[in-house]
């Protein structure tokens, strides 16, 4: 039961304040995502609104609203990845599973993201599934990495 | 390069690059399999280590071995066993695996020896590479916790204040605050409770040096996290630090963890009476966080929106307590000016930028990696002595320092003095030390285009100017992109960066159109080809170029044929094939996967190029 899991999590954090964006980020970790219910439940322990719970992760890029896929696949698009056609391998991608980055696909195998820097530019461009990072990375390359991972679609 | 004592009674001491670059290139293997072969040949006086980021990422995965620094690159897991069977077995170098100077050929068997390295000045990454960074007795051995130990002992908070005064230290996180004057303004704060945090909120996309620094030697900016809590007569210092730097965070708990176990975290440091305790924070994601105000919001739980200074938080910070925030290379920088002296470090660099400077130097350059020179240099040395001029021998175009704050330094200013005033001058800034260097391939119209999409989605939202100004900036970079700019556009992009930078309360919105202002500035002709003739010069703009293939070059050879991922391009064996430019998609796979023996595939803008309308056969 996820409110066993939150109960724990919560107790970490008695007493302390301003503790409530490690509490998402632990929650997170734990649930995969932040239901409504979760972010309600948050918002008791926390003695906030609701409205101002979700006001603080929805500012944040990390935290997510929906369940996201088995794999999740980070495109890279820093600046070195960028003039070196990260770009393009998003395009690629996104073709290839037939969602746009923040999408999740329709059979729960793959979410989809961009990021900004990885932080081996020398690699450029590069893509990350789960931690496998795929570095100088070709369209062609594309489909053989997303088929490693089982058949998309 | 400090070598080792506590090790030094090994033989051979092996440090394997598992900074982030290099794991990514399969370090990690290389360790494991080192490891395993040593112990399997029960090879005696042999340390396998490892280290934090080496530098020279474009040539990793990196193997180091002491004595010599002999330095191994691009190492795979398949050479593991001649490392061991020549090298460390028969103390025979593996010659193959030297580094080879590009253009002359020459190979350098010592890391000391090529131009990368010699030419730089390393004060801040001094460990780096060179000791184990999950090991407290590393840095130990290199002089680890001296300074702390010198500050607790000999000096009072205000000779600690003085000294970083009269070094001329500047904040490297990028606006370049004396970092004295900040701690002795925090100092003189009224108040018993008071904070020290460490800014380690990397965002610029592009930029890795916090990152590599923290991975690589964590103790180092610890050290210097302690000695300003203890000048400033904080007790609580927190490290805010990106959730997506997985391994920096690991580094950093064993780093506290051992520490403690040291004595120097907890109460009665050393036995001095003086107390420290340190948190980590991960940040979640928020490049405005990089602003301090807006740091110190996102720790006490908020929405990460900056707010007005005065008063600045040095005054009134996190809880309202004086605080004060460093950058990760600002806090490493200090141990080493308390242990060789004010005058040393004032003695580097030029009369206003004291000391170095760290760049993580990537793009379209033949060295990528992370650099330290001393203040001042120039750029042209960076770029062509250390960086080994552009990849691929193609023309230097653009570097663009400060990320989505900085600007685009064009050839002309190749001569150019690094340090923060010329680059301010410039039109750009010194920012945390992201430097990416573009060629001839990059186009500038399409980079500042990017540089908007990153600052627009990350803007707070709180000041309109930046909110919207940046939206309506972005969608006139993406209509010049497309094709459908208008005479005039430049002139009002002009106006709306100014609008943005005068009316926004934080970095983000003073700084964001900075990668506008600059390109514009320097590359005007640029865009007005965009607007004007509806050409990208640089070939780069989607909606302004197309691929052609070349029917007196095409030799039906059904390669792009079987690459195009729309089945846009029509052909067959022995037929010259063509593209249906109303499929197409652009993306380039056909001019990438014709053999450069042919190059008939040719990208295009501002024309047009008379081929077949259907596939004919090849005439002999």
């Amino acid at each position: 039961m996820f409110i066993t899991k939150l109960v724990e999590i919560f107790n970490e954090y008695k007493g302390e304040k301003g503790a409530v964006i490690p509490i998402l980020q632990k929650v997170q970790d734990k649930l995969g995502y932040l239901s409504q219910e979760v972010i309600s439940e948050i918002a008791k322990f926390s003695r906030m609104s609701e409205t101002e719970v979700f006001g603080v992760a929805s500012f944040y890029a990390q935290f997510r609203f929906t369940r996201c896929g088995d794999h999740v696949i980070r495109v890279c698009l820093g600046t070195a990845c960028h003039v070196s056609g990260g770009e393009r391998i998003l395009d690629e991608v996104t073709r290839e599973l037939g969602v746009s980055p923040g999408e999740t696909t329709e059979d729960y195998k793959f979410s989809l993201e961009r990021v900004a820097c990885l932080g081996c530019c020398a690699l450029a461009p590069v893509m990350v599934v789960d931690k496998t990072v795929y570095t100088k990375m070709k369209l062609p390359k594309v489909r053989g990495v997303l088929q490693t991972y089982g058949e998309n679609k | 390069m400090g070598k080792i004592n506590r090790t030094s009674k090994k033989r051979y001491i092996v440090h394997v690059c598992l900074g982030t670059g290099c794991i990514s290139g399969g370090s990690l293997n290389i360790y494991k399999s080192l490891k395993q072969q040593v112990d399997s040949l029960k090879i005696k006086n042999v340390l396998i280590n490892f280290t934090g980021c080496h530098g020279f990422c474009q040539r990793g995965p990196i193997v180091d071995i002491e004595p010599g620094g002999i330095f191994y690159s691009e190492v795979k897991e398949e050479d593991v066993t001649d490392i061991v069977q020549q090298h460390l077995k028969k103390g025979k170098f593996v010659d193959r695996l030297f580094y080879r100077h590009p253009s002359t050929g020459e190979t350098i068997p010592c890391s000391r020896d090529i131009p990368f390295y010699s030419r730089q000045q390393r004060i801040i990454l001094r460990n780096c590479g060179h000791i184990n960074p999950e090991n407290i007795g590393d840095y130990l051995a290199v002089g680890g916790y001296e300074s702390l130990k010198k500050v607790l002992t000999e000096m009072t908070p205000e000779q600690v204040i003085s000294e970083i005064s009269s070094s001329g230290l500047r904040g490297r996180g990028g606006a370049g605050f004396l970092t004295g004057l900040k701690w002795d303004l925090c100092h003189r704060s009224p108040g018993n409770e008071k904070y020290i945090i460490c800014n380690a909120d990397e965002g610029d996309p592009g930029a890795f040096m916090d990152r590599s620094i923290l991975e690589a030697d964590p103790h180092s900016v610890l050290e210097g996290m302690l000695i300003g809590a203890y000048a400033i007569g904080a007790n609580q210092g927190y490290i805010y630090c990106r959730a997506e730097y997985p391994l920096a965070l690991e580094r950093l708990r064993i780093a506290l963890r051992q520490m403690e176990e040291h004595g120097f975290l907890g109460n009665d440091i050393l036995g001095s009476g003086f107390n420290f305790h340190i948190k980590i924070k991960e940040g979640a994601g928020a490049f405005v966080c990089g602003e301090e105000t807006a740091l110190i919001a996102s720790i006490e739980g908020k929405r990460g929106m900056p707010r007005t200074r005065p008063p600045f938080p040095a005054i009134s910070g996190l809880w309202g307590k004086p605080t004060i925030i460093n950058n990760v290379k600002t806090l490493a920088s200090v141990p080493v000016i308390i242990a060789k002296g004010s005058n040393w470090y004032s003695g580097i660099g030029t009369e206003k930028s004291k000391g170095t400077v760290v760049f993580a130097l990537t793009g379209k350059i033949a060295n990528s990696g992370l650099v330290e020179v001393p203040m001042g240099i120039e750029l042209r040395e960076l770029i062509y002595e250390i960086g080994g001029g552009i990849s691929g021998g193609r023309k230097f175009k653009a570097a663009q320092t400060g990320g989505p704050s900085g600007g685009c330094l064009p050839a002309s200013m190749l001569n150019l003095p690094i340090d923060y005033e010329s680059l301010a001058d410039a039109g750009s800034i010194m920012g945390s030390g992201g430097m990416i260097v573009m060629d001839e391939d990059t186009c500038v119209v399409d980079i500042a285009r990017y540089f908007l999409i990153f600052t627009q989605a990350e803007s707070c939202g709180k000041c309109v100017p930046c909110r919207v100004g940046t939206r309506q900036m972005l969608i006139i970079l993406e209509r010049i992109t497309k094709g459908d700019g208008v005479p005039g556009d430049v002139e009002l992009l002009e106006r709306l960066a100014n609008t943005v930078k005068l009316g926004s309360l934080c970095g983000l919105g003073q700084t964001a159109p900075n990668p506008v202002l600059t390109t514009i500035r320097y590359f005007r002709s640029e865009y007005e080809e965009h607007i004007n003739n509806k050409r990208c010069p640089a070939l780069v703009c989607k909606e302004l170029i197309s691929f052609y293939i070349l029917p007196e070059k095409c030799k039906g050879c059904r390669i792009c044929f079987k690459n195009c991922p729309v089945g846009a391009i029509s052909g067959g064996k022995k037929l010259i094939h063509v593209i249906n430019h109303e499929r197409c998609i652009k993306c380039g796979t056909c001019f990438d996967v014709c053999p450069k023996r042919f190059s008939a595939v040719v990208k295009v803008s501002g024309k047009q190029i008379k081929v077949p309308e259907k596939p004919i056969p090849i005439s002999k």
